[in-house]
């Protein structure tokens, strides 16, 4: 199966739009030892979603580089899931889409990481490598408030309630894609339900299923948060920086 | 993907001063090597405790934590490294507030990865000072309720991204001439957080220097930003080296104990000398009509800062300190429980350990 620049662009889109909102907690996290962490967090992705940009201005042969691709295109034009550019809300929602977002990414990258296209698989056989440590990191979290406190245990369980109709779309299929993410989903509850039960939390029903964000449908959310990371960039065409 | 080249004195704005800290490193090694003065186990013996430390501060050893000081002694560098550690914490905000809106990718990266140093820095910082018998979270305490500062220059906005280059190159460079010195401190803790941090605010710096550079040769509304941020931070940097030398309570038992090893308006100086001609490289004007070479006193001579200002803007009527501490009282008060959180479930996995063997239900 051929690579193609929606594809990466799905990829490298998540990654980006995961680091824009981690970098808006910093210097706002709960204790220093998490600012060091989520703004860690925030690199590897703004790390892994360069490769992937690049890779796709290159496959697209249209000229447009890393920069053009996250500055220059409208969210019409975006194709990260919905999941990532909901808002960070508290702690608990913020670990609840961490959580999710890294067990997606580590089974899509493991299984990339043995793919046909060889440029794909190393930047996903690096990238899992970070996502392990990313998904272990929400791991904790979600047990610690999931079994903490009565009130950390309610805000956890409710961030979980919100953010799990979000994870459908992560698995729509996808028969072009080197990796069909329609068949990742079994290996996703089988990371994520077992967190939820040592956590104390109610595995969610599976009803209402969002979805949009591969086709360029976004929430409301995703304008204004371009709005804000493209302002510089878009206001001296041309520059370099 | 590489940067482009551009000309700088030596290898780089602080490459001097770089060679200092490793200088202070090798000193440090030397000086454990040597051992210490008069007992060798490093116990005071029947010597008078207050001899034994002077004597320790004579030849150049390091205070550790559990050698005698004098109360004075660590109430100072408690007072001190509180109040450096605090900086790094609130100084993520000015940089911080510019992640979001950052002009590449690139440089998003590389902001992201300053302002977690700083964080880092705020930690070891903290370290040290817990060496001292205080505890981080009192330290916390005593920030939040204003009692305890930080470095004024933090309470000055980041309006352009050119702000965040000239925080590089003004605000770390100061930073940086400031804390070469602290890297051969008594303390040993400090000393030793103050070598690992130079270095990275060495590369801190050259970041700065690099946005700037890059500002200052661009296109005409880049480098009218980046002038602009020079003009409103020079000043404000210049004051970051605290009151002149006629004004400064703390200086003279601070020299005598070897915390500090050089006077405010020294290091003021040694600012000024190293920053002219990096301004000249960069293309940049520094705002002082006055500012002159004078051969005599090979320096340039400079007009100072307004030290009112400089009371005014510590004393929390700078133009963000509202704000600063706002943010910091809000991301304390509302990780509250997720720290409560943490502590509940560790103190239940610690029942847990200990507990006798549960039978399956």
């Amino acid at each position: 199966m051929k690579t193609t620049v929606d594809h990466l662009l799905a990829l490298g889109d998540d990654a980006l739009i995961a680091a824009q909102r981690l970098g808006e907690w910093v210097a706002a996290a709960p204790e220093l030892e998490e600012d060091v962490a989520l703004a860690n967090i925030a690199l590897d992705q703004l790390g892994a979603a360069r490769l992937l940009l690049t890779y796709a201005g290159e496959l697209e042969g249209a000229g447009r580089d890393e920069d053009a691709l996250a500055y220059l295109r409208d969210d019409r034009e975006f194709r990260n899931c919905l999941l990532v550019e909901l808002p960070n809300g508290d702690f608990a929602v913020t670990m609840a889409k961490l959580l999710f977002l890294a067990a997606y990414q580590l089974t899509l990258y493991t299984a990339l990481s043995g793919c046909a296209d060889e440029r794909l698989a190393a930047i996903a056989s690096k990238a899992r490598k970070e996502v392990a440590y990313h998904l272990d990191h929400a791991r904790l979290w979600t047990v610690r408030l999931g079994d903490g406190t009565a009130e950390s245990h309610r805000r956890m369980q409710a961030a979980v309630d919100e953010i799990w109709p979000y994870t459908h779309e992560l698995f729509l299929p996808d028969p072009t894609a080197p990796v069909d993410p329609a068949g990742l989903r079994a290996e996703f509850l089988a990371i994520v339900e077992p967190v939820l039960a040592e956590a104390t939390l109610e595995r969610p029903a599976d009803d209402w299923a969002p979805e949009g964000g591969r086709r360029g449908l976004h929430t409301e959310h995703l304008s204004y948060l371009l709005a804000e990371m493209q302002v510089l960039h878009r206001a001296h065409p041309g520059a370099r920086w | 993907m590489h940067g482009h080249h551009f000309p700088e004195p030596g290898d780089g704005p602080a490459s001097g001063l770089l060679g200092q800290v490793e200088a202070a490193e090798a000193a440090l090694r030397a000086a454990a090597e040597r051992g210490r003065p008069g007992a060798p186990d490093g116990a005071a013996g029947d010597t008078d405790p207050q001899e034994y430390f002077t004597a320790l501060i004579e030849a150049d050893q390091k205070i550790e934590p559990r050698d005698w000081m004098p109360d004075a002694y660590r109430r100072t560098l408690i007072r001190q490294i509180a109040q450096h550690a605090h900086s790094e914490i609130i100084g993520m905000q000015p940089e911080g507030n510019w992640i979001t809106r950052a002009p590449s990718l690139k440089r998003k990266a590389i902001l992201l990865a300053k302002v977690q140093d700083e964080a880092g820095h705020g930690l070891y910082l903290y370290a040290a000072a817990e060496t001292l018998g205080v505890s981080r979270d009192e330290l916390v305490e005593l920030l939040l309720a204003g009692r305890q500062k930080y470095s004024s220059i933090f309470n000055y906005p980041t309006l352009t991204w050119a702000d965040v280059g000239a925080i590089g190159w003004l605000v770390d460079g100061a930073a940086i001439v400031n804390q070469v010195p602290l890297c051969r401190c008594s303390y040993g803790p400090y000393a030793r957080a103050m070598i690992r941090i130079c270095k990275e605010e060495s590369f801190h710096q050259r970041q700065g220097y690099e946005i700037l550079y890059t500002l200052a040769h661009g296109t005409p509304a880049q480098r009218e930003m980046a002038q602009d941020a020079v003009n409103r931070w020079w000043y404000p940097s210049l004051a970051m080296f605290g009151p002149p030398d006629r004004d400064s309570t703390h200086s003279e038992q601070s020299m005598a104990w070897k915390i500090k090893r050089f006077s405010n308006d020294e290091l003021r100086q040694r600012f000024v000398d190293m920053c002219v001609p990096q301004a000249e490289i960069l293309g940049l004007r520094i705002p002082d009509p006055e500012l002159r070479w004078n051969p005599e006193r090979q320096s340039y001579d400079f007009t100072p800062p307004d030290y009112a200002e400089l009371m005014r803007v510590i004393s929390g009527d700078g133009p963000c300190n509202r704000q600063r501490m706002a943010r910091r009282r809000r991301a304390h008060a509302e990780g509250a429980w997720v720290r409560e959180a943490a502590a509940a479930y560790a103190a239940k996995r610690a029942a847990r350990a200990t507990a006798p063997t549960e039978v399956a239900a």
